[in-house]
């Protein structure tokens, strides 16, 4: 079991043609996904990679029946491919291009709303399920199959919480990388709602940063309420200065609202183990492993 | 982009948005000359920050002679790091009451809304704060925006329903303006009641989503050129930057990845000098450049860097920091941390230079901060 991507799951890459679709589609590939299309408009017809190339995500989802769709068109056209993969009925779509404007984010995003899908992202490494199958770009050779659920705002950060895991011997089932962008798909509340229902994931890992206030309605709304599962989480950007925007367009502490100290004490309340660094992460994850009923309990 | 007062307010005056009448000045003698055609006028700083009125950059002037005097002293003032160059000189009012009346996105809710207040003329997030009820807001649907009956429900809401008539259109106005140009926050304040029964845009602010840039190509906004100098080259090498106090350089791939390695370099001690995201993808050029910014800043004393490629790839990182240590004649110490996408190669090609890499962060933190506090205390020793 896993979440939200497994070996059955049909995907399909918008942009495959492109400099950035191939590199990561080759490895979606080589990791085990089943990758079937991919949409290029004015390609139509062609191949690539070993699947056929569509010009409509609606021709390659008739065609292959394609439910997942990553995509990696650039920004200016990312909105639009992230409506036309909900409108031909994908039921996954992982966005992993970064920069679109937020209004084009706010209209996609209400009308992915509309068409009740999912969608992760934009601007996130995307999402693997251990052993199975990949959308994104998160590293391979990191990821190793387990009990451990991880959640993250942060690309790069999700990258050595999985590494640090899986050196120690502590395997994932999924790990999704939510996206850094202040208008996103699912949220922290999201992911962990579906960890919660997956027997396969005994512990969850959730990898938070400065800016916004998703962390602290993720520690109230859900692992505060009978989550049943040991949290471990953490939160970069403790030492940033207010009101500077660090990277990411939504990590900015502005007045009194998302501050690190606000983020480590709201998940504390809701009971989650907080940690200064990814060491002290992966073996606290480690050990509620170990012990899942104690730390259940904590 | 953020843009100057009176870009703003030329915008609003294009939109139908009321504004005083006024002119711009960029010397005293152009201020008095303002103020023979317009009578009494406020001058005021024109530069891309608040806080203008308590640094001194508003004043009144009653005649010619008192604006050229006012102007005399604003121009040239320095606020908050920005010189001013320019002055509005408008049409002073009589206002009655201050109202606030703006559009930004609610991250938490994820869509734009429409804040309308009778509390103007202040910090907004503070009115949010201490008096809440005293703000209305309004989340219109993204595809079809605010509805009439909506923003006749926002001003009855914020308890301005016998000004309905005259806010009704400005709302829309107001609306329409921030969704043409794509703006983060576009905002009325104060928004003002003037003697004569009239609302009056008093100040305004706007600021353009960087990433719908491309749609804006022709827009020119506030000359930013007067903030620090090392953030100004980092805009114009296209680096993410942010200025930080301490003596540590920091570069790495990715917002989260980078705060997290400026907080491991807190823990080990050390302070970090800045905030460097080479982003996603990066290629060996934006590492180049990314290293040679670090290297003409006098305060940085040790650069770490943190890769953990995704779609960063590590030979390509590797051959930026090759060829950058090669043509800079770095004179501090230097640390990598390389894992991820191609880190085999990556790592290869570092040692073969001489920059054996670490396979840690926190150990490439931990030895940053050491190198950079022997480093520091050298020179000193010697003198």
């Amino acid at each position: 079991m896993s979440i939200l991507l497994s070996s059955q799951s049909r995907v399909l890459v918008q942009g495959l043609t492109g400099r950035e679709g191939t590199f990561h589609a080759e490895q979606m590939k080589a990791y085990g996904t089943n990758l079937v299309a991919g949409v290029s408009p004015g390609k139509g017809g062609s191949t690539h990679l070993g699947v056929p190339i569509f010009d409509t995500v609606a021709d390659a989802k008739r065609e292959t029946g394609a439910d997942v769709s990553g995509i990696f068109v650039p920004a200016p056209f990312a909105a639009d491919a992230i409506m036309e993969a909900a409108a031909a009925g994908i039921e996954l779509i992982v966005c992993i291009t970064e920069g679109i404007p937020l209004y084009d984010m706010v209209r996609a995003r209400a009308f992915v709303e509309d068409a009740g899908v999912k969608l992760i992202g934009p601007n996130c490494p995307g999402l693997v399920t251990a052993g199975q199958a990949k959308v994104g770009i998160i590293p391979n050779h990191i990821n190793h199959e387990g009990p451990v659920g991880i959640v993250s705002r942060s690309g790069t950060l999700t990258y050595e919480v999985i590494q640090g895991l899986s050196q120690a011997g502590v395997g994932q089932t999924t790990s999704v990388g939510i996206g850094g962008d202040p208008i996103l798909g699912l949220s922290f509340q999201d992911v962990l709602r579906l960890f919660k229902e997956d027997p396969a994931t005994h512990v969850v890992v959730m990898i938070g940063e400065i800016g916004g206030s998703d962390e602290e309605a993720a520690a109230e709304s859900v692992i505060g309420r009978d989550f049943g599962k040991p949290v471990v989480g953490f939160i970069s950007g403790r030492t940033a200065p207010p009101g500077k925007r660090m990277g990411h367009a939504g990590a900015i502490i502005s007045g009194n609202t998302g501050t690190a100290s606000s983020k480590v004490q709201a998940l504390k309340r809701a009971g989650a183990e907080i940690c200064d660094t990814i060491e002290e992460v992966v073996a606290a994850a480690g050990a509620a492993v170990d012990q899942p009923s104690s730390a259940a309990h904590r | 982009m953020k843009f100057l007062e009176y870009q703003v307010k030329e915008r609003f005056r294009a939109a139908g948005i009321p504004v005083p009448d006024g002119r711009l000045a960029r010397n005293p003698d152009e201020a008095a000359l303002a103020a023979g055609a317009l009578g009494s006028v406020v001058v005021k700083a024109q530069v891309p920050i608040g806080g203008r009125g308590k640094a001194g950059g508003i004043k009144l002037a009653r005649t010619p002679v008192d604006a050229k005097r006012a102007a005399g002293e604003i121009l040239g003032m320095t606020i908050k790091g920005y010189t001013v160059r320019e002055v509005w000189c408008e049409t002073a009012q009589e206002i009655v009451r201050e109202l606030y009346l703006g559009l930004t996105l609610d991250r938490d809710a994820r869509k734009p809304v429409l804040i309308l207040s009778a509390q103007g003329g202040m910090d907004i997030e503070e009115v949010a704060q201490t008096r809440p009820d005293a703000i209305a807001k309004l989340h219109p649907d993204p595809w079809r925006g605010p509805l009439t009956f909506q923003v006749r429900d926002l001003i009855f809401r914020a308890g301005l329903g016998p000004l309905q008539a005259q806010l009704m259109p400005l709302v829309t106005k107001l609306y329409a303006l921030g969704r043409t140009y794509d703006a983060l926050t576009i905002e009325i304040n104060p928004l003002a009641l003037t003697r004569d029964g009239g609302l009056v845009a008093a100040d305004g602010k706007l600021e353009i989503d960087e990433n719908a840039m491309f749609r804006h190509k022709d827009l020119h906004g506030a000359d930013e050129s007067d903030e620090d100098p090392l953030e100004a080259e980092a805009k114009r090498r296209k680096l993410t930057y942010v200025r930080l106090d301490g003596s540590i350089g920091v570069i790495g791939n990715g917002a989260g990845l980078v705060m997290n390695t400026l907080d491991l370099v807190e823990r080990e001690g050390g302070h970090a000098a800045d905030f460097l995201d080479i982003g996603g993808g990066a290629k060996a050029e934006v590492v180049h450049s990314a290293l040679e910014l670090l290297a003409s800043d006098p305060r940085v004393k040790g650069i770490l860097i943190n890769i953990f490629g995704g779609i960063t790839r590590g030979d390509e990182v590797a051959h930026g920091i090759i060829d950058a240590t090669r043509d800079l004649n770095l004179n501090v110490p230097l640390v990598v941390r390389m894992t991820g996408t191609r880190e085999e190669e990556g790592r290869q090609l570092l040692r073969e230079a001489g920059i054996p890499p670490e396979a840690g962060a926190s150990a490439a933190a931990r030895k940053i901060v050491e190198l950079a506090a022997a480093g520091t205390t050298r020179p000193a020793a010697a003198s």
